[in-house]
């Protein structure tokens, strides 16, 4: 599996990775040759075998319905590159 | 050309947890920017979800009460997509494996009809923050409040044929999840959002049409014109020969008109996978049980019982079922009236009256049930008569006190002694001697008509009090002398 | 080369043989001289560790301390530390100053033990060479011209060269057993959801997961006393009891069952480091063990299978980091895509960003089944191998790496090259299963790490028997010489 430039453009764009053109072209080939890596689990017959998500099988605990939390807005708002008004800012949203 | 309109929803009720789907963070209406928010709905590195078992509960009750297969292994998937009000980078949601999976719902149609909808799915899911686009020196805020808190998603089957239908259908929705009590209905707060999907084809097709996607139209009314303003916009495409573009769209109810939301296109690859911060969610078949059980009476079974129980016509029980809160008062007033045909006609008329007058919730009725009951037993007993309940029902409104009370304090109790009603007629037939003259030349079925200017008189006399059932035929008998 | 016995250092701060502050002092002095050439801390916190130290001393004192009261210590940067900041050696994370604190240090300061300070690491947990931190690579000890193992690289190092007397480390495909192999000391990576994963900036979270890094296996005993065990904040954290894990240590290996998997003896493995695996294993049998060949016929797989898996899960994990909340935002973004775009072009390294990319092509329309349902198919196939390999032996033992520490900069521009050097670790991580890697010798004057592997929550096991290993041996504490230059 090799990719072209423009794939790589691509997944770049869906993974919102700004990329020049000399960082496409050189992903273009560290990204192929990860691939051809991978190409090899194709020469296994899994027909019939369910993927395993998690190692232990185990399934998900319930949490109680309870109000746990305290307010901590401004701890979390320091780490922020922008704020005002108790909300984080970020160039205009279109819809 | 003749075209049928297919129409599917996707209908997101925000349930009615404490706190939200995988944090303990409250989940309110109106807070604060940004107070209502843990390291989990800020998408903190390194917070990890644990999954509110109410959440789940609420699903499972709805899908019972939509004849559905519950799904005794579901598994949580995340969306991933970058949108500044999605914390994480992904929506965890359901995909492969929801909680509720096939069922349907027949919904009763406004001529009495029924209509059987298909139930595709319902699936669990948090909600995204919200983007505030008042100007911020020309950026947009981000306020988190409603990050993680938790929708059912519920899915139909493409199966509704007109607007009509479709409110129809939203109704029914409505009106179970509120009477579940798992959702509190509020579509003006959000708490209840519909998409809906519009595609027409030629009748008599079978191949569905292309179809978009009209995002979050938020009042019954609105999902009306959006479907009428959409199909219009479509049939005009089709009849020009053109074809209708896949998309989501925006209804904007100040221009009655549907618009493209090009940035929600952008990214459509949402890469779906299990999420591995969560497990399968496995249930016995004794949880799921159990929640049936315990599942309360649904709009449709309670109609049915009011009619059976209470004789009440079927527009009647409609009304009186389409809510839970509704539904309940009624009960408890019948309970403390003794009269089902007196208590219905009231709660769904003075009551409703004032309540929509006032702007109010029933719940929030300042009159309660047992005492709008106690209310209608005097009437019932002939202690007052209907227009001086009016003016009591609004004087209890005001919260002068109860019906008993309020009799007593002023002396409203109906003059029921027939002596004293005859002899206050005697004194009004003395008084008027050209109308009962008048009264006595004329023809019998003109002298019903009459009638009311006596009987004004003798309420003018009485206050009121006179009861008329008494009064009518000793004022005919009088009066014919 | 300060004392890193923590059994022996216990005894002392309680004896009052030493103070806290003493050792502390000591430790800092030691992170003073050598940091600065190995560069395996990012930050050092030595007001709070004194501070932390004297009120240990007031509770030793007091009687009130907690089992590991005094023991300075210090965390791989990528656990949340409340109020410090936590890098996970990403420019994306700069400043970043978590206001909560992870389950794994809160367990540790609850134990009473003092944190130096946070390690360095490659980005993101991301290599196995440390040389991917934006604050610069680490180097081994034992020769400063090869690489210390990653990713847990600052963690082995601060260890390895006496600045801490243990650490903490992750591994997500090897990495914590491989800088303990490269740098000679013993690390254990627990069964998955054995210790917490709350406060710990995600790599690959079905993968994932923390342990001690530390000098010797009662070392490791001591800190997973304090970590392991179930956390209500973890969903994936194992209701499954836990145990004193010094209680066993001593218990004898007659009648132990070792398999020697042929796969780890194949094509690949430089011959001193199949030697010192070999003499060990003889130890063992002297210490009462048997030995029996095995095969786990899908090994070659987990290679495949994990770079697709662990990017797969990396690439939505580090979503997050949007420049929004937290992290690194670009100058003047000239809209919100330019935003997201620059911020974390910017703020990730090329190394991260590439495995961002195979794992949001792998998860992508057309190529999902193709891909991550077929690794994570495999992963099952792997896991049975483990499965019917311990349904037949108590442990499992091979090399972690298939050298010893390689030179800096030798494998930087072939990655693949570099993501064959995890052949022996990632199916441990792919099957959940705990592994240790312990000190077994020597290959080229570097150091070589057995691996032990175990079943489903055997911990007590493994520690167990590398325990009896190192009473048997002095490789453990066999220390570099660090003299100037080296």
């Amino acid at each position: 599996m090799s990719l072209d430039k423009q794939d790589v453009q691509k997944i770049a764009h869906l993974a919102r990775l700004a990329l020049t053109e000399e960082d496409a072209s050189q992903y273009q080939s560290s990204l192929s040759s990860v691939l051809e890596l991978v190409e090899q689990m194709q020469s296994v017959d899994t027909d019939g075998i369910e993927p395993l998500s998690n190692p232990l099988e185990m399934t998900q605990r319930l949490r109680a319905d309870e109000v746990t939390e305290e307010n901590r807005r401004e701890a979390f708002l320091a780490n922020a590159p922008s704020t005002e008004a108790g909300l984080f800012l970020v160039p205009k949203v279109i819809d | 050309m003749n075209w049928e309109i297919v129409i599917g929803l996707e209908i997101h009720a925000q349930l009615s947890t404490q706190s939200k789907l995988f944090s303990g963070a409250p989940v309110s209406f109106g807070a604060e920017a940004n107070t209502q928010t843990t390291l989990v709905d800020l998408g903190m590195p390194g917070a990890l979800p644990v999954f509110n078992k109410e959440a789940l509960r609420m699903a499972v009750m709805f899908g019972h009460a939509v004849n559905a297969d519950i799904g005794m292994t579901s598994v949580f998937a995340r969306k991933n997509y970058f949108y500044p009000d999605l914390p994480k980078g992904y929506q965890t949601s359901q995909m492969d494996d929801p909680i509720v999976g096939i069922g349907h719902l027949d919904v009763t149609l406004e001529d009495g009809t029924t209509k059987r909808v298909g139930i595709t799915r319902a699936h669990l899911e948090e909600d995204a923050g919200k983007s505030l686009h008042e100007d911020f020196h020309g950026m947009s805020g981000i306020d988190l409040n409603r990050s993680s808190t938790p929708l059912l998603e519920i899915v139909s089957e493409p199966d509704i044929r007109s607007a009509k239908e479709a409110v129809a259908y939203v109704k029914m929705i409505h009106s179970i999840v509120t009477y579940l009590g798992i959702c509190d209905g509020n579509m003006a707060e959000g708490s209840m959002r519909c998409d809906v999907n519009i595609s027409l084809r030629p009748k008599g097709q079978e191949e569905f049409g292309t179809r978009t996607e009209i995002k979050n139209v938020n009042s019954f009314r609105f999902i009306e014109k959006a479907i009428h303003t959409e199909v219009e916009r479509q049939a005009d495409i089709l009849e020009d020969g053109g074809k209708i573009t896949q998309e989501t769209r925006l209804y904007d109810p100040d221009k009655d008109e549907t618009r493209s939301m090009r940035s929600k296109e952008d990214a459509n690859d949402y890469r779906y996978f299990p999420c591995p911060d969560l497990l399968p969610v496995v249930l016995t078949q004794e949880y799921v049980d159990e929640i049936k059980a315990s599942l309360p009476e649904l709009p449709t079974q309670k109609a049915a019982r009011f009619i059976s129980e209470y004789k009440l016509s079927e527009y009647d029980a409609g009304v009186l079922s389409s809510s839970r809160p509704m539904a309940d008062y009624f009960e408890k007033v019948n309970k403390s009236a003794g009269d089902t045909k007196l208590s219905a006609n009231w709660v769904m008329g003075e009551l409703s009256k004032l309540l929509n007058q006032n702007q109010l919730d029933i719940n929030d009725s300042p009159v309660d049930a047992n005492n709008l009951g106690l209310l209608l037993a005097r009437i019932k007993d002939n202690t007052i008569n209907g227009k001086t309940a009016k003016d009591i029902l609004a004087d209890m409104w005001n919260g002068e006190g109860s019906a008993d009370e309020i009799i007593e304090k002023k002396g409203l109790k109906q003059v029921t002694d027939t002596g004293a009603i005859e002899a206050m007629i005697q004194e009004i037939i003395v008084a008027n001697p050209a109308q009962v003259e008048q009264f006595r030349a004329a023809e019998a079925d003109k002298q019903k008509k009459m009638m009311g200017f006596f009987m004004g008189q003798i309420m003018k006399a009485s206050q009121g009090k006179a009861n008329p059932g008494i009064v009518t035929p000793i004022l005919m008998k009088l009066l014919k002398g | 080369m300060l004392e890193q016995n923590i059994s022996s250092l216990v005894q002392k701060l309680r004896n009052k043989e030493i103070t806290s502050v003493e050792l502390t002092q000591s430790y800092l002095d030691k992170i003073k001289e050598l940091n600065p050439s190995l560069n395996s801390y990012i930050t050092v916190r030595s007001e709070s560790a004194l501070a932390a130290a004297q009120k240990a001393d007031e509770a030793i004192q007091a009687g009130t301390a907690g089992p590991l009261a005094g023991i300075p210590i210090a965390h791989k940067d990528l656990f949340c530390t409340n109020g410090i900041k936590t890098t996970c050696a990403s420019k994306m994370l700069n400043n970043f100053i978590p206001p909560y604190e992870s389950t794994v240090t809160a367990r540790l300061e609850q134990a009473g033990a003092i944190m130096l300070g946070k390690t360095n690491m490659d980005e993101f947990a991301m290599g196995s060479s440390n040389e991917n931190s934006h604050y610069g690579l680490v180097k081994n000890p034992w020769n400063t011209d090869l690489v210390p193992g990653g990713s847990s690289g600052g963690s082995a190092v601060a260890v390895a060269a006496g600045m801490a007397v243990a650490t903490t480390g992750t591994d997500t495909g090897g990495s914590i057993r491989q800088p303990a192999s490269f740098c000679g000391i013993t690390g254990l990576k627990p069964t998955y959801g054995r210790v917490s994963r709350f406060g710990m900036i995600a790599y690959a979270s079905s993968l994932d997961q923390a342990g001690p890094m530390a000098r010797s296996a009662e070392d490791c005993a001591h800190l997973m006393n304090a970590i392991a065990g179930f956390d209500p904040q973890d969903s994936t954290s194992a209701e499954v009891d836990t145990q004193d894990y010094l209680a066993d240590l001593n218990k004898p290996l007659t009648g132990l069952k070792i398999g020697l998997p042929k796969e780890y003896f194949g094509e690949g493995l430089e011959q001193g480091v199949a030697d010192a695996i070999r003499e060990a294993v003889k130890e063992f049998e002297k210490l009462g063990a048997s030995v029996i060949d095995i095969s786990l016929p899908n090994l070659k797989l987990s290679i495949p299978a994990y770079y697709v898996i662990a990017p797969s899960e990396a690439s939505s994990n580090l979503s997050r980091f949007d420049g929004v909340r937290y992290g690194h935002r670009c100058d003047e973004p000239k809209d919100l895509l330019d935003m997201y775009m620059r911020s974390r072009a910017e703020g990730f390294s090329k190394e991260v960003q590439k495995r961002i990319m195979v794992g949001t092509y792998a998860l992508s329309e057309g190529y999902y089944d193709a891909y991550y349902l077929k690794a994570q198919r495999i992963r099952r196939l792997i896991k049975q191998d483990f499965v019917n390999a311990l349904n037949e032996v108590d442990v499992i033992m091979g090399p972690v790496a298939p050298s010893t520490a390689f030179a800096i900069g030798s494998k930087t521009d072939d990655p693949v090259a570099m993501y064959l050097e995890d052949i022996y670790t990632l199916s441990v991580n792919l099957a959940g299963i705990p592994a240790m890697s312990v000190p077994a010798g020597f290959s080229n004057k570097m150091p070589v790490g057995l691996q032990i592997m175990g079943n489903y929550f055997a911990e007590s096991k493994l520690l167990n028997i590398a325990h009896q290993f190192q009473q048997a041996t002095d490789w453990h504490l066999q220390t570099p010489s660090m003299e100037k230059g080296a």
